[in-house]
């Protein structure tokens, strides 16, 4: 049995956050199709909710696009009033995409980590990421 | 195979700006790409953030001539001569809260620098304060914002599409410039224009609009905003070039990129720009369509040139979006700096100290307090912001709170200045500053309202 992980989800995909008003929205890319089996089905709505529910943020809807072996997270209520009502350093949540990669963890096996990631050493060893 | 590399009508557009404070460089290298491309081609600039306008009618108010974007010479005077001298047209938002003042000064450039007039077509119609009551714009429904009944306006702009940038094109201009638009009209505008798409060619419409999407924001889909050394390694940061669409008559197109410039094109780069600032993918509303990127398909064909195709189209909505700006008092911020042995309690003992003053003076705003080092950015005031505690930290305080009368913001961020003298042990490298704040909400209106407003105006001289 091949050897399994528990990683932040910044092993198998990346992201990006976006604004509009008082809403993120957070992709999550997956680098191959294992990944995307992976958080196709345990990057859930609730699991995002609870990583985000103490900037406020209220409802997250999750969107598919298994062509690009992604999913579009929605987060509403995130943003603490939006980039002209709030008081935060970075008022678009820019860093927000940062967060989520590593504050959502996964169980990650090899056969999901891109080529070249420095994510591999640590099935070598067999140890856990923190 | 059906090779429509050959066969078919091409259109290239680049972006040479994706923000009010992108590279004001970042064009040459694109029109120097398509000084040897005989095909239509085209440049826009994408320089309009939501509160752009509101500072921009703060200038109109105060100079007639002004009011259009501060930095359209250091985005235009580069490149306005052989933009002009090899057909490359340019589209543009520069025009901000004054369009028409805008293409004064692009004549003005092109006067200086003792080059062909360019013939000039600028969109009106975007200011709806020109044609709408301020009791009908405050009582339309509002979609997302602040509740502005009770607001004094400062601008108020619809949000057209691509259709009036088309019409200004057939007018055979070599410059169109518009205020506000939808970001990926500036790209669906020339397209409508050179493969003559009606507007219930839906699918068409949406894959121009999808290849708007992905250049607006200039060098975020070519390897900008991308990079995490190590994981995802992008060459010649420093040297990122902008992009460039290369669209093709049955809706399929290339994402590129200029040849001897750094960044990285790859469906990575295009699939985090696809679903930048996107909610629902197969609802990606703009006046023109609503563009379905849900089937959406990427292929990398050679290296840094990815093909985008799947674009599908719905029906246009009813009604159009616009923002509508007001003042909203001052916004305070100040920091302080604390390093060294035991530096996060001492940081934690300034934050004490500043909200005890501000109890002790009367000092009453919305305020958040932050320790840069000890979680800023993802953590909300509420809780408490130390994740780590090292005893040799470097850590720095941020004061922030909201005024309506910037004395009172004069006073809060004093109260963190005043930590020099007064405050905990060894606080160094204060900075304060003062922000006009204005606060933003989207209302819907009925396009049978905005259509007949819509204008073409015309600028030789």
């Amino acid at each position: 049995m091949s050897e399994v992980l528990e990683l932040p989800v910044h092993s198998i995909a990346h992201s990006r956050a976006g604004d509009k008003g008082n809403v993120s929205n957070v992709s999550l890319i997956t680098y191959n199709k294992n990944g995307w089996e992976n958080i196709k089905v345990n990057a859930t709505e609730s699991k995002v909710l609870e990583i985000f529910k103490h900037l406020g943020a209220t409802n997250v809807t999750r969107y598919e696009l298994p062509n690009l072996m992604a999913l579009n997270f929605v987060i509403e209520n995130a943003l603490g009033g939006g980039v002209n009502s709030s008081l935060r350093l970075d008022r678009h949540g820019k860093t927000l995409s940062s967060y989520l990669l590593y504050h959502l963890k996964l169980k990650v096996s090899l056969d999901m980590l891109p080529d070249n990631s420095p994510y591999r050493v640590q099935f070598k060893r067999g140890s856990n990421y923190d | 195979m059906f090779n429509y590399n050959r066969m078919s009508k091409k259109v290239y557009i680049g972006c040479g700006a994706g923000f009010a404070g992108d590279r004001y460089d970042a064009s040459i290298p694109i029109v120097n790409e398509f000084k040897n491309i005989k095909d239509p081609k085209y440049l826009m600039f994408e320089v309009l953030a939501e509160r752009t306008l509101a500072i921009a009618q703060q200038f109109r108010i105060q100079d007639k001539s002004k009011g259009y974007s501060p930095y359209l010479d250091f985005y235009i005077e580069p490149i306005l001569e052989d933009c002009l001298n090899h057909n490359i047209k340019i589209i543009s938002n520069l025009g901000a809260a004054n369009p028409i003042g805008a293409a004064k000064r692009i004549m003005e450039i092109a006067n200086d620098k003792k080059i062909n007039k360019p013939k000039i077509a600028v969109v009106l119609g975007d200011d709806i304060l020109n044609y709408m009551s301020e009791h009908d714009i405050l009582n339309s429904p509002t979609m997302e914002g602040l509740d502005i009944k009770n607001t004094q306006i400062t601008a108020a702009n619809v949000y057209l599409g691509a259709f009036p940038i088309a019409d200004a094109l057939d007018k055979d201009v070599d410059i169109v410039i518009v205020g506000r638009s939808v970001d990926s009209a500036l790209a669906l505008g020339p397209l409508i224009h050179e493969f003559k798409w009606k507007p219930d060619q839906l699918n068409m419409l949406s894959s121009g609009t999808i290849c708007g999407h992905l250049l607006e924001c200039g060098a975020q889909v070519t390897g900008a905003y991308f990079a995490d050394p190590g994981y995802k390694d992008v060459p010649d940061l420093y040297n990122v070039g902008f992009p460039i669409a290369e669209f093709h008559e049955n809706g399929e197109f290339y994402i590129t990129k200029p040849k001897n410039t750094g960044g990285t094109v790859n469906k990575a780069t295009v699939t985090e720009q696809l679903l930048y600032e996107t909610h629902n993918p197969s609802q990606y509303i703009v006046p023109d369509v609503i563009a379905d990127m849900s089937q959406i398909n990427l292929s990398e064909e050679e290296e840094n040139k990815v093909l985008v195709k799947g674009g599908r189209g719905h029906k246009k909505p009813s009604h159009l979006k616009a923002t509508i700006c007001s003042e909203s008092g001052y916004m305070g911020e100040a920091e302080m700096s604390y390093a060294g042995p035991n530096s996060l309690p001492r940081a934690k003992l300034a934050i004490e100290v500043i909200e005890k003053r501000l109890q002790k003076i009367g000092l009453q705003g919305k305020t958040r307090f932050d320790i840069i080092g000890a979680g800023s950015v993802h953590f909300s005031s509420e809780e408490d912001t130390s994740y780590q505690n090292n005893f040799d930290g470097d850590y720095r305080i941020r004061s922030a709170g909201f005024f309506e009368k910037k004395e009172d913001a004069e006073q809060f961020v004093a109260e963190t200045y005043s930590l020099y003298c007064s405050g905990p042990s060894a606080g160094g490298g204060a900075r304060t500053s003062i922000t006009a704040e204005s606060s933003t909400a989207s209302i819907l209106i009925d396009r049978k309202i905005i259509e007949p407003q819509v204008k073409i105006e015309i600028i030789q001289t």
